[in-house]
């Protein structure tokens, strides 16, 4: 049951783009999400489309398995689009009572909608494709530029690659939990909402206490280890540039010019 | 009162790279009263076998039929189910909530909606059927060993009184002591209570001395089942998936390669010694 959440979860295959170095996908990522921004046109979006789909087949990541993850914002778009809808100010197409839908909130809302889509599903090729670890040490390697103003980066990837590493472990403890309750007659589903409220104590104590004991062997592991933070840490695998990363930023260059020019500056 | 698996299977992640088949074509059928061992490895099914008893896993495919009623009828009873097959769980601290031990053997019987006092009664017995000592009934679960923990567990679902009674790896983590107490409880409510128990493991040792059958799983499918002699007949084969036959298979094969005529087929210890003495005219 819960096993289904895939928004942000590692695919395990192998492809050109699981092979890229972490910093390029999240350089790309960022600067794709921002491209989204700066479209201005149709043509950017057919571009940024076609960018994105091409992604999405060199990742060797099915189709259905991506989108299964979208169910979860699916809420979010439609409430985004009805404000959008009817917010909008314009040439109003109909309009009942004090609300009227506008040509111009029509279009924003569509558009706004593809935006959302093509965003999340542009974020999470970078997750389904990258492990945790991988994603954090890029991180960790993107960010070290901020240290000079004494943002603790190491410590921040470090508690984010424990935090992601925990999501998997902490979800099939639920799952465990869950079962382990409904044996006894646990009702997780039905009744109403105060009831449902009281029905996940069984389900959160132990999953508490779990993560606590979890908490406390992981840090003693970690001092039997002599860990003591970043400084004059080495890395067994450090991230190091290949001739596949240094296409991969052409391309994205490519990219972005492509579609500032087409999607911005040509046609208005 | 019996459990049929007919024709199951199970696949986990269906439609992704990692699909894995769990279960394949297992057909089962569980009479009243049997007390059974469900032997494998780590990843051979066991654990996905038994929550299929107690529907708390849809099959892929096939059926799985309690009293001859497919439990997954739109209008078969659930929770109901769920109390007549009774699951305990590997970790008693995947289900302890509650503030003390009593409370918390009260949340089963409570699900089923019974009257307070009738929920109270049960919990009671059922703590004194698991050996519980009064002195613990309201104490924190979380402060109690390992064993007394494992107590706890097992009652929180006999309170509900079950008919079926399946535990998975109870001896998992225990000292030997530990260990022989819980088998010798679960034996002991076996016998006394007439219930069905299915005892899930991976050492043979455990369940030899006590079971009526054993249930072998390998890589998701039946692999061997019968009485327990007629099992560790097959004691190469079940080395050939990394298993054992008990201790007491190989003393005994031994002493026959070594010229004493002994029984090979005793398999626990009590027979064991008979035959040995029996060997040396002591008996």
């Amino acid at each position: 049951m819960l096993r289904d959440i895939t928004l942000g979860q590692y695919y395990r295959t192998d492809s050109a783009i699981h092979r890229l170095d972490p910093r390029v996908k999240l350089i790309a990522t960022f600067a794709f999400i921002i491209s989204l921004f700066l479209v201005k046109n149709l043509w950017g979006y057919v571009i940024a489309a076609v960018f994105l789909g091409s992604c999405i087949y060199l990742s060797n990541v099915p189709v259905k398995f991506m989108f299964r993850g979208m169910k979860t914002i699916f809420f979010l778009l439609i409430i985004t689009m009805i404000f959008n809808l009817v917010l909008t100010p314009g040439e109003p197409i109909v309009s009942f009572w004090k609300i009227s839908i506008t040509y111009e909130g029509l279009k924003l809302a569509v558009l706004m909608a593809i935006r959302l889509v093509f965003l999340i599903t542009g974020s999470s090729i970078m997750t389904l494709t990258t492990t945790p670890n991988n994603l954090t040490d890029g991180l960790e390697s993107v960010l070290k530029p901020l240290k000079v103003v004494h943002v603790p980066v190491h410590e921040i990837a470090m508690m984010m690659s424990i935090a992601l590493r925990f999501i998997p472990i902490l979800l099939e403890e639920t799952d465990k939990i869950m079962k382990a309750q409904m044996a006894r007659g646990a009702d997780f589903e039905s009744g109403s909402l105060l009831n449902r409220a009281k029905s996940l104590v069984p389900l959160l104590v132990p999953l508490f206490i779990s993560a606590f004991r979890r908490a406390l062997d992981l840090a003693m592991a970690m001092e039997a280890r002599c860990y003591r933070g970043g400084e004059g840490r080495t890395k067994m695998k450090p991230l190091i540039y290949r001739r596949s990363d240094y296409i991969a930023y052409i391309v994205l260059i490519i990219y972005l010019v492509v579609i500032i020019v087409f999607g911005r500056l040509l046609f208005r | 009162m019996s459990i049929i698996l007919d024709h199951v299977n199970y696949i986990y992640d269906e439609d992704t790279a990692m699909a894995h088949a769990a279960l394949i074509d297992v057909n089962l059928e569980i009479p009243k009263g049997q007390f059974i061992g469900l032997i494998g490895h780590t990843g051979s099914g066991k654990s996905t076998l038994i929550q299929h008893m107690n529907g708390l896993v849809k099959p892929t495919s096939g059926n799985v039929y309690f009293d001859g009623k497919d439990i997954y009828d739109s209008d078969f009873d659930k929770k109901a189910l769920r109390a007549k097959v009774g699951l305990v769980f590997q970790y008693p601290e995947h289900q302890l909530f509650e503030m003390d031990c009593f409370k918390d053997v009260c949340f089963g019987p409570r699900n089923l909606g019974l009257p307070q006092k009738e929920v109270e009664l049960r919990a009671y017995e059922a703590l004194k059927q698991v050996g519980f000592d009064d002195a613990y009934f309201y104490q924190s679960p979380f402060d109690l060993s390992g064993g007394q923990k494992r107590r706890v567990a097992i009652a929180g679902v006999l309170a509900m009184k079950p008919e079926v009674l399946i535990l998975d790896e109870p001896t998992a983590g225990l000292d030997p002591k530990g260990r022989e107490d819980i088998l010798n409880l679960i034996a002991k409510l076996h016998d006394e209570m007439g219930i069905t128990v299915i005892l899930v493991s991976h050492s043979m040792d455990d369940v030899a001395d006590y079971v009526q059958r054993i249930i072998v799983m390998n890589k998701g499918r039946v692999f061997l089942d019968g009485e327990p002699k007629e099992v560790f007949r097959h004691y190469k084969e079940l080395e050939g998936i990394g298993l054992a036959a008990p201790a007491v298979t190989y003393v005994m094969q031994e002493l026959k390669e070594a010229g004493f005529d002994v029984d090979t087929e005793a398999t626990t210890i009590a027979e064991a010694k008979n035959e040995i003495l029996k060997v040396f005219g002591k008996c």
